[in-house]
């Protein structure tokens, strides 16, 4: 069998003394796509956060394709939630989206052309190749997600994280994308905070609720049990107008 | 003005000039970018603490500030790690008592009254040949090690979090990077003194940020104003004879100034367009 891609064991983690992930076990084989789902302020980045290494667990045990994250020997593609940061910076979108092309065996080294060519494509994929020259403050909300979703698919990951990648870009775009992500779901697992339910039933294969613990399905469906433990998904549901399909009866099981 | 530089030591007070203005336009470009200004100041203060240390067993005072300088940045980068939430106090605190320490060694150095403007306020006037060997070994150093890791500051600059994730060795890179602060802060207290040494570590890198579009960029453009604002103060203080640590930094005060009106007027005129 192959190594899981992700494989957490009994997890809690805590800011200060406030519990944020209790004993959280997941195990999602590699080539999945997980969406994560969930209240705002029930862990998920956190949960994400724990996976890239980002922050430590206080009990439990993180694997990342069998070795503990950060230390994996591989390259991790990450969209950080929050990419409304440090726009004073002087650093053109090229010199954000290249940085995707880093890694520790390569310090000290300058890019290469197949970097540069790697970056081009991200850059066109993420429709913001135009901007490549224009410094990074002075784009929107929207076309810096891009630069950002840009950077995340340079890096040429064998596991994408994305924190709500489609949090400000425009519904054009977000089908455009999810295509992308079904494509390179072909070589790489994806994981996917979202809030859009939508998304979920159209692209994902396997769905966790999480809201201090953790539920998984593997099936992609979001049950009953998820909507009892996080009640704001349903919410989220009506308000997207999503068909009830996602919503297996008991039934059916 | 042309006489003057017939005159050794200003012709050393010139290359001094030169020289910290291109380490400060490098280093202090980082030091802005990463926001730890504070902490350079805190070195720059500590720092006397390595002087007084220099005097009191009787070493070169150059090297005793340098010491000092590295230790207390190697502290204060655990810190600021360690203590987040309150890295800020503990600094301050750290600052104070590097100056308090520096002045009661000085006290007990017996039979030796220093001069303690001259390092409050920079000696550009009388850097000797031997300290300008020194800066330019640690420029060369300096400009080195941010050459070789250019793409890693880069990343550890503008996003910290990706750059760890992406396996750069994020703690590391931030501790060079205030040992190098350090290094530059005690190049620089020569030559406008420990006291000013920030204006000269913020202004140029500052100014530099809004019109350039790459960290390079920035890090030359603020060289060249750094030295542009370093010669026009020297300048200055020998025609009117004022004293020149500080006459550099009102220069360099005026630059900024100028710079925000006009990019205040840029703005208003920006929004007729």
């Amino acid at each position: 069998m192959k190594t899981p891609a992700i494989d957490m064991k009994g997890v809690w983690f805590s800011y200060d003394k406030t519990p944020i992930l209790k004993d959280v076990t997941l195990t999602l084989k590699q080539g999945d796509f997980l969406a994560i789902l969930g209240p705002n302020g029930g862990g998920k980045t956190t949960l994400l956060k724990l996976l890239l290494g980002l922050l430590k667990p206080d009990r439990g045990v993180i694997k990342v394709l069998g070795e503990s994250p950060h230390d994996a020997k591989y390259r991790v593609g990450y969209l950080p939630q929050n990419t409304d940061f440090n726009t004073t910076f002087p650093i053109s979108v090229m010199d954000v989206a290249i940085m995707g092309r880093l890694s520790r065996y390569r310090i000290g080294k300058p890019y290469s052309r197949d970097d540069r060519s790697q970056v081009e494509s991200a850059l066109k994929q993420a429709g913001i190749w135009d901007y490549r020259h224009a410094p990074i403050g002075s784009l929107s909300g929207g076309q810096r997600q891009r630069v950002f979703i840009a950077r995340a698919l340079a890096t040429d990951p064998e596991i994408l994280f994305l924190d709500e990648p489609t949090a400000s870009v425009d519904p054009d775009f977000e089908m455009g994308l999810f295509e992308l992500l079904r494509e390179l779901n072909r070589k790489a697992t994806i994981v996917i905070i979202t809030h859009d339910v939508g998304v979920i039933s159209r692209n994902v294969k396997s769905v966790a609720c999480v809201n201090r613990t953790l539920i998984f399905h593997e099936e992609g469906k979001i049950t009953p049990e998820m909507l009892d433990m996080a009640y704001h998904c349903p919410v989220d549901l009506i308000a997207h107008g999503i068909p009830h399909r996602v919503l297996p009866t008991h039934t059916e099981e | 003005m042309w006489e003057a530089l017939q005159l050794d030591f200003m012709r050393n007070a010139l290359l001094a000039g030169v020289l910290v203005s291109i380490s400060c336009g490098i280093i202090g470009s980082l030091v802005v970018v990463n926001r730890i200004v504070f902490i350079s100041g805190g070195i720059a203060h500590a720092a006397f603490g390595g002087i007084g240390l220099a005097f009191f067993l009787g070493f070169s005072p150059f090297l005793g500030a340098a010491l000092f300088a590295f230790g207390v940045s190697m502290i204060m980068g655990v810190v600021s790690f360690k203590a987040r939430h309150r890295s800020d106090t503990i600094i301050g605190v750290l600052w104070a008592i590097g100056m308090a320490v520096g002045v009661i060694l000085i006290d007990l150095t017996p039979g030796y009254h220093v001069d303690l403007m001259s390092y409050l306020f920079g000696s550009i006037l009388t850097v000797p040949t031997s300290d300008l060997w020194m800066m330019v070994i640690l420029n060369a150093a300096i400009l080195l090690t941010v050459v070789i890791f250019y793409k890693e500051f880069i990343a550890m600059s503008y996003d910290e979090e990706f750059a760890f994730v992406v396996g750069i060795p994020v703690r590391p890179l931030y501790f060079a990077l205030l040992g190098m602060t350090a290094l530059s802060v005690v190049m620089t207290i020569q030559v406008v003194g420990l006291i000013l040494v920030i204006a000269l570590l913020t202004i140029p890198p500052y100014i530099a940020e809004n019109f350039t579009r790459s960290l390079g960029q920035m890090m030359a453009v603020a060289s060249i104003l750094g030295v542009c604002f370093t010669l026009a103060g020297l300048g200055l203080s020998y025609a009117y004879d004022l004293t020149s640590g500080a006459t550099i930094i009102l220069v360099a005060g005026v630059g900024f100034f100028v710079f925000q009106m006009i990019g205040l007027l840029k703005r208003k005129g920006g929004r007729h367009l």
